[in-house]
């Protein structure tokens, strides 16, 4: 029978079905942050069950507010460094060497093609980049995937999404998720994996292909998932270059992964980006998108460049193109947050956190803080943020605050004028 | 078995995300307690009050499509929970949401939008819903009116709240 990447995955790690509908897999991978998982910790402990499943299968990392900032964001990180070591989890990443989960999990390798994974964390969908089953759960879910390497799921159904055409200048895989958002709205994919498909995905980088997985929760998705191809093998060799006898192997065992032909579809929509603006959020939620015609002038007081989202080397050297030898304006906060350390070493090699300290940026360390209002950023009732995060619900960044959604592109277009403005005037410049 | 229903409260509005329901600011409490004063703090809706005493009366929460879209956050059961509100009630939720609920023993419920219509219709007189768990329906009263409404659920949600918990059932099973 025709099978969908997801329903594959599902078959592969199936471990029960306790019931019509409910389907248990083993989790290949679990990862941790301080925000979700102390209180998972401090449950088992108070149920006298304080063991993991597998310490080399759970990864854990202090990434949304870091350093602490006060008392109880540092208790935050003390059980979770505790744990962690009572427990011989090795792979755990603290201030020094920590960045933001999504981005420095798969920069370690820790994602491969048929993997599930699951963590205390809406946008872990990201992982599907890798043509993994990747989930957000709550904390008792989280809770049973440390402690027994399950996770119970209704089986998803898959929405297919054809990017076709000639990405445009100026126009990002921001734009391109912003897009499909807006077209699926807030709920269009709730209990649905979203397969990304066609020209343009196959010619995206890994780091683009993570920006749409991103952001598929946005849309209700369970998990964004592409297809495991050259592109994936070479991002993923220097890890398993002792698995495969070549990349040609890697690539072949990755295949059995991909969607049938004749596989079952609820839904396929068909995106040509050939004519497309830049994207850019207007209201409190995702798919209140306008094109970036409808948007520009709208007066901003903070540009943030950063997240899980586009917090990448890819996403820093694109802004840098934009600001390099230009000023943002004396009226906005320039804000950018490299998303690990090695991103923000490359950066500084390659002389782009010298372009953005020389346009007036500040440059923080590796941290989630600011998308979701926690720190490093937090904006003040009345005031707007041009942001390349997420999520622009109410509060978000800021009890009263305002967010508008966009591409690092728009973002550093808007930091030099201080209003929502269209990249595409600037010339860019050679990095 | 413990029981499930009280007095409502109607939030006329899709879409409500779980930054509306406990905003991030609060993420760093790590008792349910400390949550408690901050329920719907952010919620964008006309005429609600986060600070209206009544709310802290309620019991059941009834909303429209897509409740708790958003984070993964599961504070947002919990500030229910420590309200004493135990069972949401609306035309669809977020997954997550969703699943967050029954792992914690409480009751999403799906209703049509039409019924969610109907009981909508209750949202000016001083309404109660209460659960019969057992028999999958639920009875929204206010003074001699009452209506009763039948749902579905499904039977791995149902067995997680009889055995106290995915915790719980998971450790038993696996």
């Amino acid at each position: 029978m025709a099978m969908t990447l997801a329903e594959k995955i599902f078959k592969s790690r199936l471990r029960d079905e306790p019931f019509p509908g409910t389907k248990v897999l083993d989790i290949d991978v679990v990862m941790c942050h301080e925000i979700t998982t102390p209180i998972a910790i401090n449950d088992l402990v108070a149920r006298g069950k304080d063991r993991v499943f597998n310490p080399d299968k759970i990864k854990v990392v202090i990434d949304h507010v870091t350093p602490a900032k006060d008392s109880k964001t540092a208790q935050q990180g003390k059980i979770l460094r505790d744990w962690a070591r009572r427990h011989n989890i090795t792979d755990f990443f603290d201030i020094g060497r920590n960045g933001v989960c999504h981005v420095i999990f798969p920069e370690k390798g820790f994602i491969r093609p048929g993997y599930t994974v699951i963590m205390g964390d809406s946008h872990t969908c990201t992982h599907g980049a890798f043509g993994a089953f990747a989930a957000g759960v709550g904390t008792t879910d989280l809770e049973v995937g440390i402690l027994k390497g399950v996770c119970a799921f209704r089986e998803p159904k898959t929405i297919r999404i054809n990017i076709t055409g000639t990405m445009p200048e100026g126009v990002y895989a921001k734009d391109v998720i912003l897009r499909v958002i807006r077209e699926l709205t807030v709920k269009g994919a709730t209990d649905c994996v979203m397969e990304f498909h066609g020209s343009v995905v196959k010619g995206m980088s890994m780091e683009s292909r993570m920006t749409l997985c991103n952001m598929a929760i946005e849309a209700g998705g369970t998990s964004g998932v592409c297809m495991p191809d050259e592109v994936t093998a070479d991002y993923l060799w220097p890890f398993i270059a002792t698995e495969y006898k070549d990349r040609k192997a890697a690539l072949e065992d990755f295949k059995r992964w991909w969607s049938d032909e004749g596989c079952e579809y609820v839904k396929v929509i068909d995106i040509d980006v050939s004519h497309m603006e830049p994207q850019v959020t207007y209201g409190y939620k995702p798919d209140e998108v306008k094109n970036i015609s409808e948007m520009e002038g709208t007066p901003v007081d903070q540009v943030y460049i950063g997240s899980c989202t586009n917090g990448r080397l890819e996403d820093l050297r694109v802004a840098a193109q934009y600001l390099k030898g230009r000023q943002i304006a004396p009226t906005v906060r320039g804000i950018v947050s490299p998303a690990t350390p090695k991103i923000f070493r490359e950066a500084d090699q390659e002389g782009l956190i010298k372009i953005f300290m020389d346009a007036g940026f500040c440059v923080t360390n590796p941290t989630c803080g600011a998308c979701l209002g926690m720190s490093n950023g937090v904006l003040a009732p009345g005031e707007v943020c041009a942001s390349t995060t997420n999520r622009n619900f109410n509060g978000r960044m800021g009890k009263g605050g305002m967010v508008h959604l966009l591409s690092p592109a728009v973002a550093a277009a808007t930091a030099i004028e201080g209003k929502i403005a269209d990249p595409r005037k600037f010339r860019k410049e050679g990095i | 078995m413990k029981s499930f229903g009280g007095k409502v409260l109607f939030l006329d509005r899709s879409d409500i995300n779980t930054d509306e329901i406990i905003p991030a600011r609060y993420l760093t409490e790590i008792s349910k307690e400390a949550l408690k004063p901050h329920m719907l703090e952010d919620l964008k809706l006309g005429g609600f009050d986060p600070k209206d005493p009544k709310n802290q009366e309620a019991g059941v929460i009834v909303t429209r499509a897509n409740f708790g879209c958003g984070s993964s956050r599961e504070h947002a059961p919990w500030v229910f929970e420590i309200n004493d509100i135990n069972v949401v009630i609306a035309s669809s939720f977020a997954r997550i949401f969703r699943q967050n609920m029954f792992n914690c023993g409480m009751l999403a419920i799906e209703l049509s939008e039409a019924d969610i219509d109907k009981l909508f219709g209750f949202r000016h007189a001083a309404a109660r819903i209460d659960v019969d768990f057992e028999n999958n329906s639920l009875t929204i009263s206010s003074g001699n009116e009452s209506s009763t409404f039948h749902y579905q659920i499904a039977e791995f949600d149902k067995a997680l709240i009889k055995a106290g918990g995915w915790v719980e059932f998971a450790d038993a099973r696996y």
